[in-house]
């Protein structure tokens, strides 16, 4: 009898890694979507209230992260929909290594392909938005700490909704909510560091923010898969 | 009588037959509930290495949600399926290395190349060594089409493609539910000389069709679902 | 006692139980509302700062309370449910999500009411208020998530994951909408403190939290029984509970 090879995760997990982002490069023009959707949306402000430099300056932390939040939700279907629909979940759940870590590479590779630009271009938006610079800094930290927080939180939602025909409407109102401390302590942080205030408590509770959801979420998004896909 | 386990050298020796329970797949007493109807209780049966059985019944007597249950993706409303003796969801790692399974869904990624598919599922299973990505794929007819996209396959191929993951892995339990489906009579023959191998090898396979089973070199056990 | 908690969990004896329990229950009820709002809108005397107006604090901060407190149950209810797989107890959970969420909403239009006559605006971005509106959205999602899965069991299992993720995030809600008020205290809007609690106000207030929790119990087990007896439509005693052949 051949020896098999038994399995390792962390040849599992890279093999799943490298999958999805092959997966997403296949499919290079729908990965421009949210972000353009991120764009657009910071550029509808000005249009709708004056493009009074002040009054820019003042909405810019928090116009730039609710355009984040909109765009993150915009992009999350993506996870395990695919997956979904092809049977290839199935088969994610039926490998013996721990579901959660498996949940937890996808939500990396997606936050690869739709976080990871948004941090990109929002320098770009803080111009238009007449974001002071002393403010790009934090802009760029608290994307970079909270934006894997919304990938993280929102595989949850996307995980229990993705078994759903219409699950697009019912998964903005499951995590929105959720989205709320982190679009306070962003957006807080990014106008106080634009009025010279320090950050140190908003970036700890991001930080925080983060470590909680990479610790629990891969394991209520697995969870959550299961009862989906049963 | 289940086959002796046999004491082989530990270098070569399969870590999994040298385990001390024999493979003996069983359910339990199991109850199937789906959106709200009964579909079937106290479902009993026992599989010894080398055994295959075809689950027949009617459209709607719970033959796919059976099949679920087996490998663990649904969860009965009672009873539980044994492996080597143990609840396998008390040792889902353990069990879920030695299942494979192919249902209605194939889980092959459309964007991805049949060799891309198989790469992915040996990662996430126990691989054979004795057997190469290549071969798997020729050994189901699919010599030449290793690297385009399973996209422009026909559903057949892509079926077959599935197939080939039964040939990669080291699995001593297959779960393929209705595995005839979109094959032509040779994907048919080619399906009943991989059960034929398997169950040689002291495999165990639960397969559902609605297709007459042509098994030569061994017997086929049957369980019939009620409507 | 664990023989009893064994029976509870089958659906007859609890609507046995239970349906000799609802009168108690509903009389306790009526009698503490009666009791709490002749305390609270009678004996207690005005608010020096706030003159009569404060009185709907009697109701607020009591709806308030229940909306946590039902949160909390429908966790507690929930995991039961998932882990020892009790079907009385996700039939428990549904039933309390539409009062939780009804309380929730109380609080809200107390509370957007108790503002017009203090700050002149139909609402303010209190922190108590604004923990209340996103409570009512996590409410309203397991609502949601409920109805729109079909099969019973599963929409049990997802939502009671849906409500225990919600537990862990309400503490970190709270706490941000918090922070978040204090930064932004302006001259006009300032917490919905209560008044500092004399004893002549602090009874009927916790006459009316025990009515309001009488009302719930009431309620739910209404809710509940009426929900076993969906549920369990098939089965024999609840035919001849219905009187159908």
């Amino acid at each position: 009898m051949p020896t098999p090879t038994l399995p390792n995760l962390a040849l599992a997990c890279t093999a799943l890694l490298r999958r999805d982002l092959t997966l997403a490069m296949r499919h290079r023009g729908e990965m421009a979507n949210p972000l353009l959707f991120f764009v657009l949306v910071v550029s509808l402000f000005p249009l709708g209230l004056g493009p009074d430099s002040q009054t820019l300056q003042t909405i810019a932390p928090g116009v730039i992260w609710v355009a984040a939040l909109l765009a993150a939700l915009l992009s999350l279907e993506g996870i395990f929909r695919s997956d979904f629909e092809d049977g290839s979940l199935e088969q994610l759940l039926l490998s013996p290594h721990p579901a959660a870590l498996l949940v937890l590479t996808k939500v990396i590779a997606h936050w690869l392909v739709s976080g990871l630009p948004l941090i990109l271009v929002a320098p770009l938006l803080g111009v238009l938005l007449n974001l002071p610079t002393a403010a790009m800094g934090a802009l760029l930290a608290s994307l970079a700490l909270g934006t894997p927080v919304l990938s993280l939180i929102g595989a949850i939602g996307v995980a229990l909704t993705v078994g759903l025909r219409r699950g697009g409407v019912l998964l903005s109102l499951l995590v929105l909510p959720l989205y709320v401390p982190v679009l306070i302590f962003a957006a807080s942080a990014v106008a106080d560091a634009g009025i010279g205030l320090a950050i140190t408590a908003q970036l700890y509770f991001l930080g925080a923010l983060l470590a909680l959801a990479l610790t629990l979420a891969p394991l209520a998004a697995a969870a959550a898969l299961r009862i989906s896909v049963s | 009588m289940p086959a002796p386990v046999e004491l082989m050298d530990p270098t070569t020796a399969n870590p999994s037959a040298l385990a001390t329970a024999p493979d003996r797949f069983e359910a339990h007493d199991l109850h199937c509930i789906r959106h709200d109807r009964s579909l079937f209780a106290g479902l009993n049966f026992s599989l010894t290495a080398g055994q295959i059985i075809q689950i027949e019944g009617p459209n709607g007597s719970g033959k796919t949600s059976l099949l679920r249950m087996l490998c663990g993706l649904l969860q009965p409303a009672q009873g539980e399926v044994r492996w080597r003796g143990v609840d396998i969801q008390a040792q889902r790692a353990e069990f879920l290395a030695d299942v494979a399974y192919i249902g209605h869904l194939h889980g092959i990624k459309e964007d991805l190349s049949p060799r891309e598919n198989l790469r992915m599922a040996q990662a996430l299973g126990r691989t054979r060594n004795d057997i190469s990505l290549d071969r798997a794929l020729e050994h189901v007819g699919l010599y030449g089409f290793e690297d385009l996209p399973s996209r422009t396959l026909s559903a057949g191929q892509r079926r077959r493609v599935a197939l080939a993951r039964l040939l990669v892995l080291d699995a001593r339990v297959w779960v393929l539910d209705e595995p005839f489906t979109a094959l032509d009579r040779s994907g048919k023959a080619l399906i009943e000389s991989m059960l034929e191998a398997h169950s040689r090898n002291g495999g165990i396979a639960i397969i559902t069709t609605h297709q007459p089973v042509e098994l030569t070199q061994c017997a086929l056990l049957s369980l019939q679902l009620a409507a | 006692m664990w023989t009893f908690f064994h029976k509870l969990a089958s659906p007859k004896y609890f609507y046995d139980i239970s349906g000799r329990l609802l009168p108690w229950f509903a009389t306790a009820t009526v009698l503490l509302l009666l009791a709490g709002l002749y305390q609270g809108l009678w004996v207690a005397p005005a608010d020096y700062q706030q003159g009569e107006s404060y009185r709907i604090m009697f109701i607020h901060v009591p709806a308030a309370w229940m909306s946590m407190f039902v949160y909390m149950l429908m966790a507690g209810a929930g995991a039961i449910g998932l882990i020892w797989k009790i079907k009385l107890a996700d039939i428990v959970a549904a039933s309390c999500a539409p009062l939780g969420a009804s309380f929730t909403f109380l609080a809200l239009v107390t509370g957007s009411l108790w503002g017009k006559p203090m700050w002149g605006a139909w609402w303010v971005w209190d922190a108590r208020l604004t923990s209340e509106l996103i409570l009512l959205f996590l409410y309203l999602g397991y609502i949601a998530l409920q109805s729109a899965i079909d099969d019973t069991r599963t929409a049990a299992r997802a939502s009671t994951v849906l409500v225990l993720v919600g537990v862990v995030n309400i503490p970190i809600i709270h706490y941000s909408v918090v922070w978040w008020n204090t930064l932004h205290q302006g001259a006009t809007v300032t917490k919905m403190g209560t008044p500092s609690i004399a004893t002549s106000m602090l009874i009927p207030l916790l006459l009316m939290a025990l009515a309001f929790k009488l009302y719930f119990f009431t309620v739910v087990l209404l809710r509940a029984r009426n929900e076993v007896l969906k549920r369990e439509s098939g089965s024999g005693w609840v035919k001849e509970t219905l009187g159908i052949k």
